[in-house]
């Protein structure tokens, strides 16, 4: 096992920079997950720690060696693609145990360990059929159990689970999990689904538009998130962002907008400077974080009602402000509500988040 | 009211229709079907009466004939071997390199290989044969076969190449493999139906192929089929043509077998481009 | 864990990593381009360089020709013999009459019938009626033009045979109208492409289009000219195309008439070929190639530049 490590790496494709001078290191050990929406440059990070794509310009490090300008099979990686690359004429044997076969190690000895791993995925019966003979969630395991199969410094996963139905992914999240703990590898791990990441990693990459954004473990990037995308990104249903007009009032701040009724925060000199630049603030809370409201609540929002859906343990609640601003509530009562009452949601200070109005997080808010 | 009148005749004009024309493309073929397996020679559509496989042992007994058909079989085969090999690195290397100016070379090869046909380039390839000392030989005929088909060949082969996912050498690679293992452990049997589909094209176009081996080839001892049954039919005193009909019906076999196994491999979609 | 990892081979630096090295790539090019540029691009050239000279197959200009300027295309183009039966003047409008006939009307609208028509025969009355069409298709072009050539005989063959059967008189068809046999031979010969093409083009439109337009009372004609070939227009001009090119370059003709009697079917190909190994003038008949070519070229170029539309879409 080992760390990895970037320093200022770009890489454009002609006038598009998929990614911008991003610098970070891993850890030996860590499980990282590098997340976001499609074409945030995720992919393309990884694949350059592959050895897939060349770095434009920047360093890349695994294990203290640069690697920037290596041939991936001298990387000494392991990878699992989102299309699996089954090799559709070998059977899952050949298929498990050809990295050993390019290791020139004997036959039997290979095949044995193919079927080792093989035996702990639970693919072991499985030896003689080829790719097309299997299920997918056999395939994505038999992928998997190819990485797994020789000792690499680090395992690469290029959105490993995105072509599973909803029940095999819960269920092979969970295995990678437990093999994770269990092995105790380095991994990286790329994945648009903030709920992989979130039950996954050690520590989350968010990244955005070639560049990471917040880099944090998953517990930080949901209680303080960096922006409002890490705010709107990850959660689900993704965080309420109500813009509001902040002023200064007898030490105080005081926030404004339609429908809300929000009792003045305390004044912190980042907030100071955040208002010194604009009155435009964002205010934001979690739909967990909302409540429907008993009467005397501080901190309120109104709107008439918009939707109200059952999940069974729980309903979302959402009121509409005009013009699709909408509120939703994560509500584990059951109240009976109709469309077009008008419903007030209450919300504790201590969960409130604020952003300035570049959408960055003021720091000191709800820490 | 799925079945209305009108429309079952409707249905059963377009029948008739489709059925009319499909006998309209039948009759000419329909004396060479059965001449190979009459006892007498006529030009006549008859009933083989007596039924015989005599003209097919006949055939076999002519030196002539069967040292064409293996003329046939060495031009094809090799020049399917020449094809084949080059069309396959070559695509490869379009579809999986970064070479600079790829795309105005692919284009420029697919502009050169529609205009430049076999009978308007027919004198400049008679005299490149000929200045090479080739002119009357195999080889003559398998390069200019080779030269002539590659570029479609290419395409054909780089088309399908481009739609195999890259993480299969990818993975190769991460895995620990060279270039070259890569290549041949993953590359090459993943693309081999693609290579199939170009090594049946070319050999159904050599093997039926006529004016490239009427022109480069001069002694009988080197003539293919194509040229051996042109020069029956065509030259004065007319052969026995039943003779010439089953000869016919055996230089055709290996095409309909191809076809065949194409269709049934591929499916007959795959089929359209396999002539060019 | 039992292997150990690779740490014998040196370890290989890449500038820019591809799946395929430039030299490497390079390498795998060069096979097939030496074979392409000494076949294809190399003739092209060539044939233009000769057709300015009076090589010719034996004699003196065999080894040394001379530089003879314009005189082929001169020679080609002279206006008091240019219509002439067996001038390249005729043996152009031949062609050209030919291709409209044979291909664009013939193979293309039958090609495009029976298309339509298999969509809805039963399965049996599609698989017989596509099997004789392909057949025409595929078999070697020698089979076919002695299929033909026993076809049409004047006193045995299986077309005059019938026509006795329903009372009409025999006729010899390849010498009273060579020009039409070649023609019907040729429509014959090359309507399974087109047939394959639009077939593909037609099950490539959803069949819902056409049941919302039975819903909406649409007969089969309506279907054909409002749904149909408006959604496989690309298709059409693409086929237009590549069989105008085929037909004008075939030289499958010959097997059949020779390009006679007295030079009636002597097309563009075939006048060629007449001229540079018959009469063995290859300055005149590299000059016929080049103008070939320069056809080719035009319609090549129509070719690609709507291939690049469709890749830019």
């Amino acid at each position: 096992m080992a760390s990895v490590e970037f320093k200022n790496v770009i890489k454009s494709f002609g006038d598009f920079k998929a990614v911008s001078d991003v610098s970070f290191s891993i850890g030996d050990g860590e499980f990282v997950c590098l997340l976001g929406p499609s074409g945030c440059g995720k992919t393309t990070s990884l694949r350059m720690m592959a050895g897939l794509e060349t770095p434009t310009s920047g360093q890349i490090y695994i294990g203290g060696e640069e690697v920037t300008h290596l041939h991936p099979k001298d990387r000494n990686i392991a990878m699992v693609f989102q299309d699996y690359a089954l090799y559709p004429h070998m059977n899952l044997a050949d298929n498990i145990a050809y990295p050993l076969k390019v290791r020139s190690e004997p036959l039997a000895r290979r095949h044995a360990r193919a079927k080792e791993v093989a035996d702990v995925l639970k693919i072991g019966h499985l030896m003689d059929r080829l790719p097309s003979q299997i299920s997918g969630g056999q395939q994505q395991r038999t992928s998997l159990a190819r990485a797994l199969v020789y000792p690499a410094k680090v395992y690469l996963f290029d959105e490993p689970l995105s072509n599973l139905d909803a029940k095999l992914r819960l269920e092979a999240r969970g295995f990678l999990n437990h093999l994770q703990r269990d092995m105790g590898m380095t991994a990286v791990y790329v994945t648009h689904d903030q709920a992989e990441a979130m039950a996954l990693a050690t520590r989350i990459a968010v990244m955005d538009q070639g560049r990471i954004v917040q880099f944090a473990s998953p517990i930080e990037i949901y209680r303080r998130p960096a922006t409002t995308f890490v705010a709107n990104f990850v959660g689900n249903p993704p965080m309420n962002l109500v813009p509001v007009t902040g002023t200064k009032g007898d030490g105080k701040l005081q926030l404004k907008a339609d429908g809300l009724t929000i009792a003045a925060l305390l004044m912190t000199d980042a907030i100071g400077t955040a208002l010194a630049a604009s009155s435009s603030l964002t205010l934001g809370v979690r739909p967990e974080h909302l409540g429907i409201a008993t009467p005397g609540a501080a901190n309120t929002i109104t709107a008439p009602l918009f939707a109200n859906e059952n999940m069974g343990p729980e309903s979302l609640v959402t009121i509409d402000r005009g013009d699709t601003a909408r509120v939703t509530a994560r509500i584990f009562t059951d109240d009976h509500l109709d469309l077009g009452d008008t419903v007030t949601l209450a919300f504790s200070a201590e969960h409130v988040h604020l952003f300035d109005h570049h959408g960055n997080r003021i720091p000191g808010t709800n820490d | 009211m799925k079945f209305t009148l009108p429309a079952f005749f409707g249905r059963m004009a377009f029948s008739a229709l489709a059925a009319l024309i499909g006998a309209a493309f039948a009759l000419p073929l329909l004396w060479f079907l059965f001449a190979p397996f009459n006892g007498r020679a006529e030009l006549g559509l008859t009933i083989p009466d007596p039924f015989t496989l005599n003209n097919f042992v006949t055939v076999f007994g002519n030196s002539f004939a069967v040292q064409a058909l293996w003329n046939s079989l060495i031009q094809a085969v090799g020049g399917v071997i020449l094809v084949g090999s080059a069309a396959t690195l070559a695509a490869y290397a379009l579809s999986r390199s970064s070479i600079p100016g790829k795309g105005a070379v692919t284009y420029i090869l697919l502009l050169f290989s529609s205009v430049v046909s076999g009978s308007a380039a027919m004198v400049p390839i008679f005299l490149i044969i000929s200045a090479a000392g080739l002119m009357d030989t195999h080889l003559a005929v398998i390069l200019t076969f080779a030269g002539g088909l590659l570029p479609t060949a290419m395409f054909i082969l780089r088309d399908f190449i481009d739609s195999i996912p890259k993480s299969y050498e990818e993975s190769a690679m991460v895995a620990g493999a060279s270039p070259v293992q890569a290549f041949f452990d993953v590359a090459l049997p993943v693309i081999r139906p693609g290579i199939v589909v170009i090594v049946v094209w070319s050999f159904v176009n050599i093997w039926g192929s006529f004016l490239i081996p009427f022109i480069l080839l001069r002694s009988d001892s080197n003539m293919p089929a194509a040229v051996a049954i042109y020069s029956f039919y065509s030259e004065a005193g007319t052969p026995v043509v039943t003779l010439l009909a089953a000869y016919s019906l055996i230089y055709s076999l290996p095409v309909i077998a191809l076809y065949l196994f194409v269709s049934w491999k591929f499916g007959f979609r795959f089929f359209g481009g396999i002539k060019a | 864990m039992t292997t150990q990892p690779i740490t014998t081979a040196p370890k290989r630096k890449v500038r820019n990593f591809a799946l395929l090295s430039n030299r490497a790539g390079a390498a795998f090019l060069t096979p097939a381009g030496i074979l392409v540029a000494v076949f294809v691009i190399f003739p092209f050239f060539w044939v233009i360089f000769v057709s300015f000279t009076n090589r010719t197959l034996l004699g003196r200009t065999a080894l040394n020709p001379e530089f003879v300027g314009l005189a082929n295309y001169l020679a080609l183009f002279d206006p008091n013999i240019f219509f002439q039966r067996g001038q390249f003047g005729f043996s152009l409008i031949l062609t050209t009459q030919f291709v409209i006939a044979s291909a664009l009307i013939g193979q293309a609208l039958l090609g495009l019938l029976l298309a339509w028509l298999i969509q809805t025969v039963p399965a049996w009355v599609k698989r017989l009626t596509e099997t004789f069409v392909i057949a025409a298709w595929i078999l070697p072009e020698v089979v076919i033009g002695f299929a033909w050539f026993a076809f049409l005989d004047r006193d045995a063959g299986t077309l005059n045979m019938m026509l006795n059967a329903i009372g009409l008189p025999s006729g010899d068809f390849l010498l009273e109208s060579p020009f039409w046999v070649i023609v019907v031979f040729n429509t014959w010969r090359g309507a399974a492409f087109s047939m394959m093409l639009f077939n593909s083009a037609f099950s490539s439109i959803p069949p819902s289009y056409f049941q919302a337009a039975d819903v909406a009372g649409a007969s089969s004609w309506q279907k054909f000219r409002d749904i149909a070939v408006p959604l496989i227009r690309g298709h059409i001009v693409t086929n237009l195309i590549l069989i105008t090119m085929w037909t004008f370059n075939t030289f499958t003709p010959f097997l059949l008439t020779n390009g006679g009697p007295s030079y009636r079917t002597e097309l563009v190909s075939i006048y060629n070929y007449r001229v540079a190994f018959q009469d063995f003038q290859f300055g005149k008949g590299a000059a016929v190639g080049v103008i070939m070519m320069l056809i080719n070229l035009a319609f090549a170029l129509v070719y690609l530049s709507l291939g690049r539309k469709k890749k830019v879409r």
